[in-house]
C-alpha cells in the first residue's frame, strides 16, 4: 500500500506544477498590451498602468514573476484584486465556505435522489420502473442547469410572485443556520425545494443514478447474494443488508471525481440565484478582467480537484488490492 | 460439385431468403435498428430534424437567396401592430421576443449555429484525439508519459473555468465570426483532452491482437501497422465518442452563450436566447424561456440516446461504462 501511495503522490506533483503554469501563463498569453486589455474600453491612466504592472509584477522577467506568484500562493497570499484593491485571501474566506456548503448540500441532494431510484431500477431490471427512471436519469443529464435555474426563477415569479433573494440576504451557516439553509434549499417558500443547492444536486443525480444502477446489478449477481436469497431472507434484507453496502462503495468514491462538475455548475447556479460564493465571484472577476482573482480561484479549484482525485485513487487501492499491483 | 457449393450461398442471399426483391440492405438495417433501439432511433430522428433545420432554414447553404423553412429572418422585427412579447399565435407559432422577432425562426437559425459549432469542434476533437491517442497508445514511451500528464493537468481545471478564461484572454474584442472560430477551437481542444485517454486505451488493446504480431513478423513497418490495423480498430470508438460529444459541445456553446461569452447578439444562439441578463424580460412572456431550453435539452438528449444505441451496435465492449 505505501509504495502505491508514494508513487501516486509523486505523480500528482507534475500535475500541480502544470496546473499552476497554465493558470499563470494564460494571463500572460493575452495578445497585445495586457494593461489595455484589462482596462477594456476605458482609457488607461498612468496610475492604473503602474498599479497593474506592480500587481502582476510585469516589470520583472516571466520566470521570476511565476516563482514570486507561486511562492505567495503557497503561503495563501493571493495578492489584491485588480478591481477593488481588496485582499483576495480575505474575500476567499467569505466565499469559499458558501460554495463548499452548497457543494456538500448538492451532493446530499443528488444521493437522496439517485440512490433509491438507482436501487429500485436495478432490482426491477427492464420493468416499466426501470425504463422510466433510466429515461429520467438521461433527461437530468440533458437538461442544462442554467435552463432549469432560469425556468425556476421565471415561473416562481410568475406563479408565486416571489422575487429571487438578493445576495445581501445571504447569511453564513454559523451566523444563522435557518436563514442559510432556507436560502440554499427553499428560497421560494417551504415545500418547494428548488434552491440553488437542489438544482445543482439534480444535475448531478443523473450520473450517480446510472452508476448506482450498474453497480447494484453487478452486486445482485454475486454468489453471496444468491446465498442470502437461498437462506430465505426477505428481499428488503437481501438488498439493504447484503447488496447495498458493496454497491455504494464505488458510488461514494466517484463523488470525489464530480468536483469539476460541481464547480462548473456552481458558477452557473450561483450567478442565477445570487449566491455570494466562489462561483459567482469567478464569473464577476472574469467580467471585470480581474485576473489576479481569476488566477487565485482557478488555482485553488484545480488543487482541490487534484487532491480529490488522489484521495479517490488511494481509497480505491485500499478497497481493491488488485489496483495497487497493476 | 459446383451446385452443392453454390446452393447454400444462394440460399443465404437476402433477395432469395424471402424479402421482396429490389430492397437494398440499408433501409432494412435502419428498420432493424429502430426496432431494437427505439430510444436511439428517436434520437436519430431528432438529429435528422436538426440537420434539416440547419441546412434548409434559408437558402444560404443550398445557394438560393430566399427563406425556406423559417417564416422570417433571425433579426427581422415585427413591430408594427405591437407584436412585441407575444404568446404563440398562428402567424408566430412560438410567439415573438422583446424586439418583435419570430421565436420559431430564431430557434431554426439557432440549430444552424449549434450544428456548425458542434460538428466543427467535434471534428477537431476527433482528429486531435485520434492522432495523439493512437501514437500515445501504440508507441508508449516518453511521448505517452508527457501526453498523459498534459491530459491530467487540463482535466483538473473545470472545463467552464478554462473556457471562460480562454475566451476572455483570446477573444475579448473579437467580432462574431472570429469569436465563433475561437469557441470552436477551444471547445474542440477541451473535448479532445477527455477522449485522448479512451482512444489510447482502445489503441493499446488493438495493438495486443495477434495479427499485429503477425504483421510485424512479416516485416510490416510501424506506419503500416498503425494505419492498417490500429486505426481501423479505433475508428468505431471515435465515432461513438464523437456522437455523444456533439451533445456536449452544443451544451458547452449554449452555456457560455447563456453566460454572455458566446455568439453575440443579434445572432440567435439557443444559449444566448436564454441569456442571464434577459431573465427579467421572461416575466412578461415566460414561454420565451421555454423554447430555447427545450431545443437544447432535446438535442443533447438525442445525441446521448443515439450515441448509446450506436455504441451497443458498433462496439459492444464499451457497454456498461459510466
Amino acid at each position: 500500500m505505501r509504495p502505491y501511495i508514494i508513487k501516486r503522490l509523486l505523480l500528482s506533483i507534475p500535475t500541480l506544477i502544470g496546473v499552476s503554469l497554465i493558470v499563470f501563463f494564460m494571463v500572460r498569453a493575452i495578445p497585445g498590451d495586457v494593461v489595455q486589455q484589462i482596462s477594456g474600453d476605458a482609457p488607461v491612466t498612468p496610475e492604473f498602468r503602474a498599479q497593474v504592472q506592480q500587481d502582476l509584477g510585469l516589470d520583472k522577467p516571466a520566470y521570476e514573476q511565476y516563482v514570486y506568484w507561486l511562492g505567495n500562493s503557497l503561503r495563501l497570499d493571493f495578492g489584491t484584486s485588480l478591481r477593488d484593491r481588496q485582499s483576495i485571501t480575505h474575500r476567499l474566506k467569505n466565499t469559499l465556505p458558501v460554495t463548499l456548503e452548497m457543494a456538500i448540500l448538492a451532493l446530499l441532494v443528488s444521493l437522496i435522489i439517485a440512490i433509491p431510484i438507482g436501487m429500485i431500477s436495478a432490482m426491477r431490471q427492464d420493468s416499466v420502473v426501470d425504463y422510466v427512471s433510466r429515461s429520467v436519469a438521461i433527461g437530468f443529464l440533458a437538461v442544462p442547469t442554467f435552463w432549469l435555474g432560469t425556468m425556476i426563477i421565471v415561473y416562481s415569479s410568475v406563479w408565486f410572485t416571489k422575487a429571487t433573494p438578493q445576495a445581501q440576504a445571504y447569511q453564513q451557516f454559523w451566523e444563522n443556520p435557518y436563514q442559510n439553509l432556507k436560502f440554499l434549499l427553499f428560497p421560494f417558500g417551504y415545500f418547494i425545494p428548488v434552491g440553488p443547492a437542489v438544482i445543482l444536486g439534480v444535475s448531478l443525480s443523473g450520473t450517480v443514478m446510472r452508476l448506482m444502477r450498474a453497480q447494484m446489478l453487478e452486486v445482485l449477481r454475486q454468489d453471496y447474494v444468491r446465498t442470502a436469497w437461498a437462506k430465505g431472507l426477505q428481499e428488503r434484507r437481501v438488498v439493504v443488508g447484503h447488496a447495498l453496502k458493496n454497491a455504494l462503495i464505488p458510488v461514494i468514491t466517484v463523488i470525489g471525481l464530480q468536483i469539476p462538475i460541481i464547480v462548473g455548475g456552481s458558477v452557473i447556479v450561483e450567478s442565477i440565484f445570487n449566491v455570494p460564493g466562489m462561483g459567482q465571484w469567478f464569473f464577476q472577476a472574469i467580467g471585470f478582467r480581474d485576473y489576479t482573482a481569476v488566477q487565485a480561484i482557478a488555482l485553488l479549484i484545480a488543487v482541490a480537484v487534484v487532491i480529490s482525485n488522489l484521495l479517490v485513487d488511494i481509497t480505491y487501492a485500499y478497497l481493491d488490492p488488485r489496483i495497487r499491483y497493476s | 460439385m459446383a451446385t452443392t457449393i453454390d446452393a447454400p450461398i444462394l440460399s443465404q442471399d437476402p433477395v432469395i431468403a424471402g424479402d421482396p426483391p429490389g430492397i437494398s440492405a440499408w433501409p432494412r438495417n435502419i428498420w432493424k435498428f429502430c426496432k431494437r433501439k427505439p430510444l436511439g432511433a428517436f434520437g436519430g430522428f431528432v438529429i435528422v430534424l436538426m440537420l434539416v433545420a440547419a441546412v434548409f432554414v434559408d437558402g444560404a447553404i443550398v445557394g438560393v437567396n430566399k427563406p425556406l423553412l423559417a417564416p422570417s429572418g433571425y433579426n427581422e422585427q415585427h413591430i408594427r401592430r405591437a407584436q412585441v412579447d407575444q404568446g404563440p399565435s398562428l402567424s408566430h407559432i412560438m410567439g415573438t421576443d422583446e424586439l418583435g422577432r419570430d421565436i420559431f425562426s430564431r430557434i431554426l437559425y439557432g440549430a444552424r449555429i449549434s450544428v456548425i459549432i458542434g460538428f466543427s469542434s467535434v471534428i477537431i476533437a476527433a482528429a486531435v484525439s485520434l492522432a495523439f491517442g493512437t501514437i500515445s497508445g501504440y508507441y508508449g514511451g516518453w511521448f505517452d508519459i508527457i501526453v498523459q500528464r498534459i491530459v491530467d493537468i487540463i482535466l483538473s481545471i473545470p472545463a467552464i473555468i478554462l473556457l471562460l478564461f480562454a475566451l476572455t484572454v483570446f477573444a475579448a474584442r473579437a467580432g462574431p465570426y472570429t469569436r465563433m472560430f475561437w469557441i470552436i477551437l477551444i471547445v474542440g481542444f477541451l473535448i479532445s483532452f477527455a477522449s485522448v485517454r479512451v482512444i489510447r486505451g482502445a489503441a493499446i488493446s488493438a495493438a495486443n491482437n495477434q495479427y499485429v504480431d503477425a504483421a510485424r513478423t512479416i516485416g510490416a513497418s510501424n506506419m503500416r501497422i498503425v494505419f492498417r490495423h490500429i486505426v481501423p480498430n479505433v475508428i468505431p470508438v471515435v465515432i461513438v465518442l464523437s456522437t455523444v460529444q456533439l451533445g456536449t459541445a452544443i451544451l458547452a456553446e449554449a452555456t457560455i452563450s447563456f453566460l454572455g461569452y458566446g455568439i453575440p447578439s443579434p445572432f440567435p444562439s439557443w444559449g444566448a436566447m436564454l441569456n442571464l441578463s434577459g431573465s427579467a424580460q421572461f416575466r412578461i412572456q415566460p414561454l420565451q424561456a421555454v423554447w430555447p431550453g427545450v431545443a437544447i435539452a432535446l438535442t443533447v438528449y438525442a445525441f446521448n440516446m443515439f450515441g448509446d444505441a450506436l455504441r451497443d451496435v458498433l462496439d459492444p465492449r464499451l457497454r456498461g461504462g459510466r
